[in-house]
């Protein structure tokens, strides 16, 4: 019955956030059309989901959270640096494969959005079984040292919030 | 004082921001080729919107307005710069041959989804996946 009438509850509360943002007014009128409207919407787009992501541990997602927008402050250090003071023959880019572990799509689309966010790397393509991660890095001495930090320091993390 | 200290802050971030976002088109304007394109536009330009808009924000907090709506600009960018860079780089891979030729190996038993094509042919994957299975 729950599931019935509330299918994904945490997109209900995400969707009366939103509204909120956008009228950009806390009051009790838009508390509830913003409640509306979550109910609503979920109801009419549960048929197209693909899936259900189960989502555990809301502390590790704001410790991920925290971890990538500390990464994209440095990153854009870094990348401004890179830019300015470098000289383009200077610039060692190149491609590196990053092997996944992670299997669900939305696990991947996560990692492979913060891979573009952060540190001089940019994803670019999927392998066509899902199982590895195509990344450009803008700079680079050792693709496979790259490749390792970034399943240290996000895979790692998204494998115990996606499980 | 409090007051003065955040319009500080707040200008802090906008010079921040017009910075980064100048590096940013720069860096789209400087670097060499596509790929290293792609590096300006998705992070330089995030820490510059960022910056305006969380003075922005500051800004409101000044005149007495609580004002959040611009955390869903930065929200939505986070949402939408990954995608177009990663649809931007899969188009330049599918257009350019000796990028695609470049390419590391996958190290699983297929190739990368752009350039991949199937044992069975490319139709018939096309047709199964249209099919939504």
């Amino acid at each position: 019955m729950r599931s019935r009438l509330v299918p994904h509850p945490l997109l209900t509360l995400a969707l009366t956030a939103v509204w909120l943002l956008l009228v950009n007014e806390a009051s009790l009128g838009h508390l509830l059309l913003g409640l509306v409207l979550g109910l609503i919407v979920p109801l009419l787009t549960a048929a197209y989901w693909p899936g259900r992501p189960r989502v555990r541990r809301p502390i590790r997602w704001i410790e991920y959270g925290l971890v990538v927008l500390w990464d994209i402050l440095v990153a854009n250090v870094q990348v401004a640096y890179l830019v300015i003071f470098k000289r383009n023959d200077q610039l060692r880019p190149r491609f590196l494969t990053v092997p996944l572990e992670l299997s669900s799509p939305e696990a991947i689309t996560v990692l492979a959005g913060t891979i573009t966010m952060t540190p001089g790397t940019v994803s670019a393509d999927l392998s066509a079984d899902g199982r590895a991660l195509l990344v450009h890095a803008l700079d680079t001495g050792d693709p496979q040292e790259t490749a390792r930090d970034i399943k240290q320091r996000y895979e790692a993390r998204l494998k115990e919030i996606f499980r | 004082m409090i007051a003065t200290l955040a319009e500080a802050l707040a200008a802090f971030l906008i010079l921040a921001g017009g910075f980064f976002a100048l590096v940013g088109s720069y860096g789209l304007a400087k670097l060499p080729d596509l790929m290293t394109r792609l590096h300006g536009p998705t992070k330089a330009t995030t820490l510059g919107v960022g910056g305006i808009v969380l003075a922005s924000m500051i800004v409101a907090g000044l005149e007495g307005r609580l004002s959040l709506h611009e955390l869903l600009i930065a929200l939505f960018l986070f949402l939408t710069a990954p995608v177009s860079a990663f649809m931007l780089a899969k188009a330049h891979i599918l257009r350019d041959a000796r990028t695609a030729g470049s390419l590391p190996p996958t190290g699983t038993e297929t190739g990368w989804a752009t350039t991949h094509v199937p044992a069975g042919g490319a139709g018939k994957d096309r047709k199964r996946a249209a099919a939504g299975s």
